[in-house]
């Protein structure tokens, strides 16, 4: 026999679907299937049993082969590491729950370390542009029960947010979109043919780099202005067509990705695309909302930005909080050479970062913490797994939209090993001592 | 040989995610991400068959992936390797002060490799770090 775990909550994308259903065994330890999951969701629960999974801290010795070593070893290394560097960066914190960070927080200030989240390849774009104009914004339900124009800009939900059309943006049937999809209009806008823009009423293949002018021709379009014939790459008949599509709805969003946070202009692009949600609410309701990656990053971005004033990128060497992204935040840190320690957690700089970063944590004293064998991992001098958060420990996490929600625990971890917050408070504790904090 | 010249960008695709929940240290990552996305004119410029090795090289690194066809085209002049460590080796550090390096719109140059291996995920960042490759 086996039993079901209801509204379970899928620790991957910030779409944070609380809808899954996971099979396990009587006696409550095994997973054995997940329904209503995307591929990558029902991955992640079901690669959380494997039987080669590492599950005890490993120390890597000078050639390579890996030591194993106990909880209370990993974070007397951990907690002496950070005490005794003079600059050292904590990075990661988006795929692990509120607790943690707020624990991991903790840690940093007393070593007055740097604080970064992944946003820093992701949305941190996103966040310097909400300082600079604000950002017009809404709720996932309220897109799913009123929004009927849709647009993806630079985002391709069908792989990066597998549900997000099914359960808000296109497909559901809403209060006031009772029709579905027949109810909504879809524009995307993407350099590639994607599988998105292959369901679009309207795909605009900008050229790639060129989001800014785009944007900005909108704007142009909605003044009834003078636009040249062809803005990158989009001749001017068709922005004019999505401009007027864009104002004819009654509630309109703009969901954008990686495609306009990491292209050149950056946050500038971002600026242009809240200053066209702005123009539009001239005309209708319009929102913007950006496509957040790792299913807590926003979380991470609000447990900083309430306990330190600054969503990522945060600097405590002085010990009060300092925030200068391109100064403060870890890619820059990194390829300058200027920190001497460095802590990952919930994250992998070791696949995402650029090569010329990941060298630097290569050759600096480092943890990893990650219940996967990453890249991260395999260059840094102290792995430790931990329970995966969203599976085998709760926790509070927020979607994409800024809504906390709890994750539930669906088995017990192996046995012995620690959560994050568990292993995290073992080093705060140890760290307090050696810092002589009461 | 010839050479040709693309616009790169990386991204999310459904087999990335699925691959790097399934372990990054797998053959199964090196299928879903060692690869760079082409449009069929850029083969016939390339002169290559599909699922050929190729050495990709930009102003910042190097790496060794299969050539496939997209499946998300066309989009002639533009090369799409999936977000992980062999886009990593190629993409542009350079923040410009946002703290953000320029994932997207990378020149590189792609030449046929065919004899040459593309390593694993974790072997490469290992032997990248080392400066092995």
């Amino acid at each position: 026999m086996t039993k079901t775990v209801t509204d379970v909550v899928c620790p991957f994308c910030g779409t944070l679907c609380d809808d899954l259903e996971v099979s396990v065994t009587d006696d409550g330890k095994q997973i054995l299937d997940v329904y209503n999951a995307c591929a990558i969701g029902a991955e992640k629960f079901l690669h959380s049993q494997a039987k080669d999974r590492i599950t005890r801290p490993r120390l890597q010795q000078p050639d390579g082969t890996w030591k194993e070593i106990s909880y209370e070893e990993a974070a007397d290394y951990t907690a002496k590491m950070l005490a005794g560097a003079k600059k050292p960066l904590m990075y990661g914190w988006s795929s692990t729950n509120c607790e943690a960070q707020s624990m991991g927080h903790e840690i940093a200030e007393m070593c007055c370390a740097c604080v970064d989240n992944t946003a820093a390849v992701c949305h941190g774009t996103t966040l310097i542009a909400v300082q600079d104009i604000g950002l017009p914004t809404c709720t996932l339900g309220e897109v799913k029960n009123r929004a009927d124009t849709i647009i993806f800009w630079g985002c391709n939900p069908c792989h990066a947010h597998p549900r997000h059309m099914s359960r808000y943006s296109i497909f559901p049937r809403g209060f006031f979109t009772g029709k579905g999809h027949k109810s909504r209009k879809l524009v995307v806008v993407d350099p590639r043919v994607t599988d998105t823009a292959k369901m679009a009423d309207m795909h605009l293949q900008v050229t790639q780099g060129q989001d800014y002018e785009l944007l900005n021709a909108f704007r142009v379009a909605f003044r009834n202005e003078w636009l040249p014939d062809v803005v990158a790459g989009i001749p001017k008949e068709k922005i004019i067509e999505a401009a007027n599509i864009m104002k004819a709805g009654r509630f309109g969003i703009i969901f954008f990705g990686m495609g306009v946070t990491q292209s050149l202009g950056k946050n500038h692009n971002i600026d242009e695309a809240i200053a066209v949600t702005k123009d539009l609410n001239e005309y209708t309701k319009f929102s913007i909302m950006p496509m957040r990656g790792h299913y807590n990053v926003t979380g991470s971005g609000e447990v900083l930005a309430w306990q330190f004033g600054y969503p990522y990128s945060v600097d405590l060497t002085r010990g009060f909080p300092r925030y200068n992204p391109g100064d403060t935040s870890s890619i820059d840190l990194l390829t300058r050479g200027e920190i001497d320690a460095a802590f990952v957690i919930g994250s992998d700089p070791g696949a995402h970062f650029p090569i010329s970063a990941v060298k630097q944590i290569a050759k600096v004293n480092s943890v990893c913490i990650d219940p996967h064998i990453t890249p991260t991992s395999g260059v840094s001098k102290l792995h430790v797994p931990v329970a995966f958060v969203g599976v085998e420990t709760g926790g509070n996490a927020y979607r994409m939209d800024n809504v906390p929600i709890d994750c539930r625990k669906v088995v017990d971890p192996p046995a012995g090993m620690l959560t994050d917050e568990e292993f995290l408070t073992m080093v705060r504790d140890r760290v307090k001592k050696l810092k002589g904090v009461a | 040989m010839a050479k040709i010249t693309l616009n790169l960008i990386s991204g999310r695709t459904i087999s990335q995610g699925v691959a790097m929940e399934g372990g990054k240290e797998k053959d199964l990552y090196r299928k879903a991400c060692g690869i760079i996305e082409m449009d069929d004119a850029d083969f016939k410029k390339l002169g290559c068959w599909k699922n050929t090795n190729v050495r990709v090289t930009s102003p910042y690194g190097t790496v060794i992936v299969k050539a496939q066809e997209t499946s998300q085209g066309p989009h002639p002049g533009v090369g799409f390797i999936p977000m992980g460590p062999w886009a990593n080796q190629l993409v542009n550090p350079n923040t410009y002060s946002t703290g953000m390096p320029t994932f997207k719109g990378t020149p590189v140059e792609v030449e046929v490799a065919m004899d040459q291996p593309i390593l694993l995920g974790v072997e490469l960042v290992q032997k990248a770090c080392r400066g092995e490759v």
